[in-house]
Formats: structure tokens, C-alpha cells, sequence
């Protein structure tokens, strides 16, 4: 079977709730990496002659572009195929111009952003191109302050809408975040962007060595591990609060936390009780920590989401660290891979399928690529997403399951990239500093 | 003042060329025989041109228009250098013998007794730290990659550490680090069981697990950050610190 078929079957699996959910005839083949919906996406135009206007639309078209083109479920026509006239109003529209050859667009975006007093406003439409009758499947308008931040948000907040509606009813992630460390304040803290790399910010200011950030399904939350004057504790900082909260300090070095999908459990690994790595449960407060594995060297544990029943970890039991997973009570241990170096489990938001880091052919003295791979859990199948392109680790799903962001070398100093989950619009988010270790909010 | 100062220094120099060009003038005058072949020069010094014993000096010589040069009976060539270590007072001798003659120099390295001990008949030691005793004594341990077993000199040498940590009542941190491959929270875990390797042959040893803590710094806290074997193994190790 060739790379490609195999990632088009990840790819049904990974869309195929979405595709029994719904029944219409162009959402179905949307899902369907074959025959994706062509788009054509207007520019917004000038609606004001505020001087402001220009740069915010500028903005604006740029970044809901950019969210279209990111999600994976459309054919983007190029802008150079478009009429001449571009329609700022459903009064302008002229349908037959957009279905028709060059563009032969399915669907069509357009609309205007005006700026008025120091507030933005922004109406924007969803047209089906070939529905001459009742066209509109969307109509939006947004209004906020007039500042470029607000200009992307609302480009977000559309493309969300387009793609919720086109995308098999599952919500698009132009919103969501990607926590990670960087150390470009001089040693390692959390920081924070916008998930296609923008509006980045420090978060932890803890001015040791902040590792592994995750964020609470809710967002509201998030923990890391942080080195404090003798050991590594979990620490709990509040996004709505801005500063660290209280969490329980354990006996010896606590790390790699992570969440329950329900928000109610953090798992993390502990050395409390035997002087060695072992996986831990607690309250979301961090009460009540319970053992649940008593291998040496047992690191990175993360939930199933779509069941909390089950736990993905490392462990380096059996030698070289590898997968293995566990009911959420300790038991059923099952071992996923058995050869090379297997690192960093992710869990898809489907349930489905585990992506890792695995230096797959490992010998003495030499170490290959460090690549991320995809198994489906059910067959134990495998496919490898990157190919041979420095060390590749951390990877975390996108809340709509359709991408992965991870760490690299490739470009020469570790960053943050982000992939479809089909291998395709690879791109690289961070340029500053080292970035490392990623995780992709929840929604 | 400066430029009336100037004016005298070229006055000064002119009446040195005057004096030099008349010089010539006079030689060339005379009408004598080819000169009888120059008789060979030879200095040779030595520096420093005293030592204790086990130090050594360096004996630098330059001879002119000889055939043959000796250094206390070897040959050497016209000019040149070389390390001596006398273990007492000793006179080189310098011979070059030219179609002119012959010329010696010589030069002397006096040699001192070290400084024997003061014969105390209980030498105190020297004043020495917890510190400086520790950092002595109880030294990193490496490891091989991927693992956390000791190696033999490491059990050995912790062996010894255990003995000094429970006669001075120390408490120790161990440290255990990582190379800079493999995944940062893995190498968390595995360097906690290379801190518990050096853990339990302390306990072993006799160590009180009181007086004994772990920490890993995984893959952080490198001491050598170039990409190669030499730096990687430094960085596969257990540290020991002093906690007060």
C-alpha cells in the first residue's frame, strides 16, 4: 500500500464520525481529501474611508485566508482567477461569474470591513455558487475595537463559521491555541500563541525552567512542570487570573502532567514513591494522587480523550523507552510499539489513533531520524507523517483532529511546525529563539 | 617646544652620517692585503641560569663564521637553543672552531636543593573546607547511553565517597543529567534512575537515606553544549552536591 493511500485511510478515519453525522451529498466528499470543496475567497473591501480601513482589511484578507487554506477541507481558487469586479454585498454579487470557468467555485466568501468612530465592523457572507435560488448559507457581522488583534479574531471567528458549516459540522480551531516553551527570555518559560503562529506571548515568569505546558480542556487552566530550588513540581497557573495558583507539592521530582478530557483528573509522573519515574492520577486539584504504574523510567502519560478510561505513556522498562498503554486504573497494560526509541504519545480527540516520536531503526552509534507517526490503535497499523527532517518530537492534535503541531530541528534550531494529519501544508510557526514542547488548547 | 626639539635631532642625525660617510672614505683608502679568515665568535647563555632541582632552564647559544659547533662535546648547529635539567650545578661549554680559530663560551646553571619539609614530626594539614573535601572526594560518575548501570570505577569510587559522607554526617544531592538526545521528559525519567543508581550504592555503602536526595535535570542543566561523543558523555552523569 502506498504512503498516500494509507494516509487517505488515516485521513477517513480520523473524519469518519463527522461523515456518518451528516448527509449531504458535498459535506460527505468534503471529508474526503479526494474532492475537497473549492473555495473562492473574496477580499473584503473597504467599507469606510477611515484611514485605518485599509491596513485592518489587509488583516483581515490575509488572515482568513490563511484559516481556510490551513483547514484542510478545502480547494482554495487563487485569487488571480477571480472576476474583476468583486462583490463587497450580496447586492454585488453576480453568482454565474464565480460558478463558472475559471473559478468554478463551489462555495464563495466575500464581504466588507468598514472602520467607523474606532470600531471595526465587519459583514461577511457564505454563498453557494451553484444554488442560484437561495445562495446564502451564511450571513455574519462582527464589531469590536479597531486594532489589527481584532481585525484577526474576527477573520477567525468567520473562517470558524465556514468551516463548522462545511467541514462535517466539526467546529473549526481559527480560535484555538498552542501553549509551548520557548527560551527566548534566556531559559525556558511557557509561552503562548494564536494557532497559526501569531500574537505571541510569555506566560510563566517562574525564572528557572518551565517544561511541558498543557492546558485544561476548558482553557482556563494550565500546568506544567517547573523546577523549584530541589525537585520538579507540577505547577497550576490561571489563565483568567494571570498568576500561579496552589497545587500540592509531592515528594520528589513531579513532571509531565496532563489532562482528562472532562477536566477532572491530571495524570502526571512522579518519583515520590520509589526514587523512580512512575505514573500518577489526581484530583484536578491534585489531591488524592494514586500510583498507577510500577515500571522505572515511566514518563508523558496522556488521557484517551474520548473515554478517560485509558492511559498512553512511555516507559522504559523493557530498554529503550516505548508506548504502552493502560486502563485509567492501572491495568490492562498493553505495550504498543517494541523496537527503536518511542517517545511523546498523542492522543486524537476521536479516540482513534496515538501520533508519537519514534526513532524507528535505531542501532549503536547511530541514530536516524526522529520522525512522527500515526498508529491506529485498533489494527496497531502505523504510517510515518514526517520524513527524515531532523528530530521531530511532541507531537499535539488539533482540537478538530485534522492537524498536528510539533517540535523540529529541521530548519537548523528547534521550533514549532504544524502539519495536516494527512502529511500536507507543513508549516513552521515560531522563528524566535527555541521553541519546543507544543500543546494545542482543547477548543 | 615640541618642534624646536625635533629641529635638534636632525641636526644630531645629520652629524652622524657626516661622521659615518668619512669613516668609510678613510677604509676604502688603504691599500691592504684580504683580511686573514674572521675568527669565529661564540656567546652562549643560559636562562634562567638557576633552578631548583627538577626545574629546568633553557640554554640559548649563537656562534659566527665557525665550521663547528659543540655543546659540551655534541654537535649542534651554529645557533640554536635547547631545555637542560641539571640535577646539580653544571657549566656547559660552548666550542666553535672556524677556519679563524677557535672560540669557547660557557655558561652556568646553578642548581638548588627543593625545599625539604620541615621535619615537624606531626605535620598538620593544610586547612581544608567540607567543601573543598567534598568536591575532592566525592566526584561525578558517567554512564553510558541510554543507561543507568554504574560502571565499575563508578561503584568503586562511590564506595569510597560512602565512607567519608558517613564519617563527616554530609547530606548529599544527586544529580542526574542526560545527553542532549532522546526526548526532554523521558530524559527527566532516565535521569532519575541515574541518580537512583548512585543512590542505592550509597545506601550500599552504609549511607543513612536521610542524609541522601535525587533530583534529575533530565537533559537541562548540560555542562557541554557542542554536538559530539566527547561533550555528550560528559553530560551522561551524576553530580554530587553539599546540602547544608
Amino acid at each position: 500500500m502506498s504512503r498516500k493511500t494509507q494516509l487517505a485511510i488515516f485521513a477517513l478515519i480520523l473524519l469518519l464520525p463527522a461523515t456518518h453525522a451528516l448527509g449531504q451529498d458535498w459535506i460527505r466528499t468534503g471529508t474526503n481529501r479526494g474532492a475537497v470543496v473549492r473555495l473562492a475567497d473574496a477580499d473584503f473591501k473597504g467599507a469606510t474611508g477611515d484611514p485605518q480601513t485599509g491596513p485592518l482589511a489587509t488583516v483581515f484578507n490575509q488572515t482568513l485566508w490563511n484559516d481556510l487554506d490551513n483547514a484542510g477541507i478545502f480547494e482554495m481558487v487563487p485569487k488571480s482567477f477571480y472576476p474583476l469586479q468583486i462583490p463587497g454585498a450580496p447586492g454585488e454579487m453576480k453568482l454565474d461569474a464565480w460558478a463558472n470557468a475559471p473559478v468554478n467555485a463551489a462555495m464563495v466568501t466575500f464581504g466588507n470591513l468598514g472602520v467607523n468612530a474606532g470600531k471595526v465592523d465587519v459583514q461577511g457572507w457564505l454563498y453557494d455558487a451553484k444554488n442560484a435560488q437561495f445562495p446564502q448559507v451564511l450571513g455574519k457581522q462582527y464589531r469590536e475595537d479597531a486594532t489589527p488583534d481584532n481585525a484577526r479574531l474576527i477573520a477567525h471567528r468567520f473562517a470558524d463559521e465556514i468551516i463548522l458549516r462545511l467541514g462535517g459540522g466539526i467546529p473549526g480551531i481559527a480560535e484555538s491555541r498552542i501553549y509551548f516553551v520557548s527560551t527566548r527570555t534566556g531559559n525556558k518559560e511557557v509561552w503562548v500563541m494564536d494557532y497559526d503562529g501569531a500574537n505571541e506571548k510569555q506566560v510563566s515568569k517562574l525564572g528557572s525552567i518551565a517544561l511541558s505546558p498543557r492546558i485544561s480542556p476548558d482553557g482556563t487552566r494550565l500546568a506544567f512542570s517547573g523546577l523549584t530550588r530541589d525537585s520538579w513540581q507540577i505547577m497550576m497557573y490561571s489563565t483568567e487570573l494571570g498568576r500561579t495558583v496552589a497545587f500540592p507539592r509531592y515528594a520528589g521530582d513531579n513532571f509531565s502532567p496532563a489532562w482528562s478530557s472532562d477536566g477532572s483528573r491530571i495524570a502526571f509522573s512522579s518519583s515520590m514513591h520509589s526514587g523512580l519515574s512512575e505514573i500518577f492520577i489526581a484530583d484536578s486539584s491534585g489531591a488524592n494522587a494514586r500510583r498507577l504504574s510500577t515500571g522505572k523510567g515511566d514518563v508523558s502519560p496522556v488521557f484517551n480523550p474520548k473515554t478517560n478510561g485509558q492511559i498512553a505513556w512511555v516507559s522504559g522498562r523493557t530498554g529503550l523507552p516505548q508506548i504502552f498503554v493502560m486502563d485509567a486504573d492501572g491495568s490492562n497494560v498493553q505495550q504498543m510499539t517494541k523496537e527503536g526509541y518511542a517517545v511523546s504519545p498523542a492522543w486524537s480527540p476521536n479516540g482513534l489513533l496515538l501520533a508519537f516520536s519514534w526513532v524507528r531503526h535505531y542501532g549503536p552509534g547511530v541514530l536516524g531520524g526522529q520522525d512522527i507517526y500515526l498508529m491506529d490503535i485498533a489494527s496497531r497499523q502505523i504510517v510515518q507523517l514526517t520524513h527524515d527532517a531532523g528530530r521531530n518530537d511532541f507531537p499535539s492534535w488539533s482540537p478538530d483532529g485534522r492537524h498536528i503541531v510539533f517540535q523540529s530541528n529541521r530548519s537548523g534550531t528547534e521550533q514549532i511546525w504544524s502539519v495536516l494529519a494527512d502529511g500536507t501544508h507543513l508549516q513552521q510557526l515560531t522563528r524566535q529563539g527555541r521553541n519546543s514542547q507544543p500543546n494545542w488548547s482543547f477548543k | 617646544m615640541k618642534y624646536r626639539t625635533r629641529n635638534w635631532s636632525l641636526i644630531l642625525g645629520a652629524l652622524v652620517l657626516v661622521t659615518l660617510a668619512s669613516g668609510c672614505k678613510n677604509n676604502k683608502g688603504n691599500k691592504v692585503p684580504p683580511p686573514p679568515p674572521k675568527a669565529p665568535t661564540a656567546t652562549l647563555s643560559a636562562d634562567p641560569t638557576s633552578i631548583q632541582r627538577g626545574q629546568s632552564s633553557t640554554l640559548k647559544w649563537d656562534t659566527t663564521d665557525a665550521t663547528d659547533v659543540t655543546l659540551d662535546g655534541s654537535k649542534v648547529d651554529p645557533s640554536g637553543s635547547q631545555s637542560v635539567s641539571p640535577t646539580q650545578t653544571t657549566t656547559y661549554h660552548l666550542v666553535a672552531k672556524g677556519a679563524g680559530g677557535t672560540q669557547e663560551a660557557t655558561a652556568q646553571v646553578a642548581v638548588a636543593a627543593p625545599p625539604t619539609p620541615t621535619p615537624t614530626p606531626a605535620p598538620t594539614p593544610p586547612p581544608i573546607t567540607d567543601e573543598q573535601l567534598f568536591a575532592q572526594n566525592v566526584r561525578d560518575i558517567f554512564f553510558d547511553y541510554d543507561s543507568s548501570n554504574l560502571r565499575p570505577d563508578s561503584q568503586q569510587a562511590l564506595a569510597q565517597a560512602a565512607q567519608l559522607i558517613k564519617q563527616k554526617g554530609w547530606k548529599v544531592q544527586i544529580e542526574g543529567n542526560c545527553d542532549e538526545r532522546g526526548s526532554t521528559e523521558y530524559n527527566l525519567a532516565l535521569g532519575e534512575r541515574r541518580a537512583d543508581a548512585a543512590r542505592q550504592a550509597l545506601l550500599s555503602g552504609g549511607v543513612s537515606p536521610d542524609s541522601l536526595k535525587t533530583i534529575s535535570y533530565g537533559k537541562e542543566k548540560p555542562q557541554c553544549t557542542d554536538s559530539n561523543e566527547d561533550c555528550w558523555q560528559k553530560n551522561r552523569r551524576d553530580h554530587f552536591s553539599l546540602l547544608h
